[in-house]
């Protein structure tokens, strides 16, 4: 058994380990923590694939970003757990009959001769002369994909003003500032010159 | 030496574990985002597992616009719960059963 080989099979025990952790762990809270070890043991088979931009993007923009926001939503909701765990012994049984028909449909296709290592032969490792996959990805980015890359950035652009849209509320008992106001004041407005007659000294 | 079958049944297991997290999480609307999350994972990975087996950039270009895709989803997604649990106190599944708000 190779180093590498070792590395793929510590890496999908860990992931199999954290998602299962994920959805049957009672508190809402450790399956987020589950689901962020989840995305960094990924991050590390997609190391070994040599997809290393991916691999740090998973890290920085799942780490870091959604599953931040998961947790920061999870701790704001006061959420009682318990009306929510109720029919999870009953529908364990359907659940695992149905992931375990998915699953064994999906190994037996995986395992025909399709996919066999002669129809997909294990490629060289990439020398370090080659371009780097940051450089080939870029490369692809924006050229030949860049229609689409604009398109996600427009799609991340909906994403922001719809989040904000959805959750801003203005309170009542909340005092404002209109910034027309203040920016529409004068000096007129606010300084008033009165004139004294001076007053004699006792 | 780690062939494509490895990674492909990787992800199938992680694609069935995520379906089973549906079956049982069914009332929580947190862990359904969740098991969402852990299926475009499991996509993910057998998209980079072609990538590199076939020596093709496209599958990798595929997952960075899936990741795009699921950061705005899980964001909208998470606004969509906030809303609704200010408005009905509750995240629980079988509570949301009226159209209007």
């Amino acid at each position: 058994m190779t180093f590498e080989l070792f590395a793929f099979y510590c890496f999908a025990a860990i992931v199999v380990f954290a998602a299962t952790a994920v959805i049957s762990s009672r508190n809402p809270v450790h399956s987020a923590m589950f689901l962020v070890l989840t995305f960094f043991t990924c991050a590390g088979i997609w190391m070994l694939l040599e997809a290393e931009f991916l691999a740090v993007t998973l890290v920085l923009v799942y780490v870091g970003a959604v599953m931040v926001l998961f947790l920061f939503v999870v701790m704001m909701l006061d959420v009682n757990v318990e009306p929510l765990r109720e029919g999870f012994v009953k529908y364990l049984p359907v659940g695992l009959l149905v992931g375990a028909v998915m699953l064994v449909e999906m190994i037996f296709l995986i395992t025909q001769r399709y996919f066999k290592s002669d129809q997909f032969p294990v490629p060289e490792r990439a020398s370090a002369d080659q371009l780097s996959n940051t450089e080939m990805l870029g490369e692809l980015l924006y050229s030949q994909y860049l229609f689409q890359f604009e398109i996600a950035a427009i799609i991340l652009l909906v994403a922001i003003v719809a989040a904000i849209a959805l959750t801003m509320r203005r309170r009542p008992d909340t005092k404002y500032q209109t910034p027309a106001v203040q920016i529409a004041a004068s000096k007129k407005g606010r300084l008033r010159v009165v004139q004294m007659p001076a007053e004699k000294r006792s | 030496m780690i062939t494509l079958s490895h990674y492909l049944a990787l992800g199938a297991i992680l694609f069935s574990l995520s379906v089973v997290g549906i079956f049982l999480n069914r009332k929580n609307v947190i862990i359904l985002l969740m098991c969402i999350e852990l299926m475009l994972l499991s996509v993910n990975i057998n998209f980079v597992a072609f990538s590199h087996f076939l020596g093709d950039g496209a599958g990798q270009i595929f997952v960075f616009f899936i990741l795009t895709v699921a950061a705005a989803e899980a964001a909208i997604g998470l606004a969509i719960l906030v809303v609704l649990f200010r408005n009905r106190s509750t995240i629980n599944v079988t509570d949301l059963d009226a159209l209007k708000g």
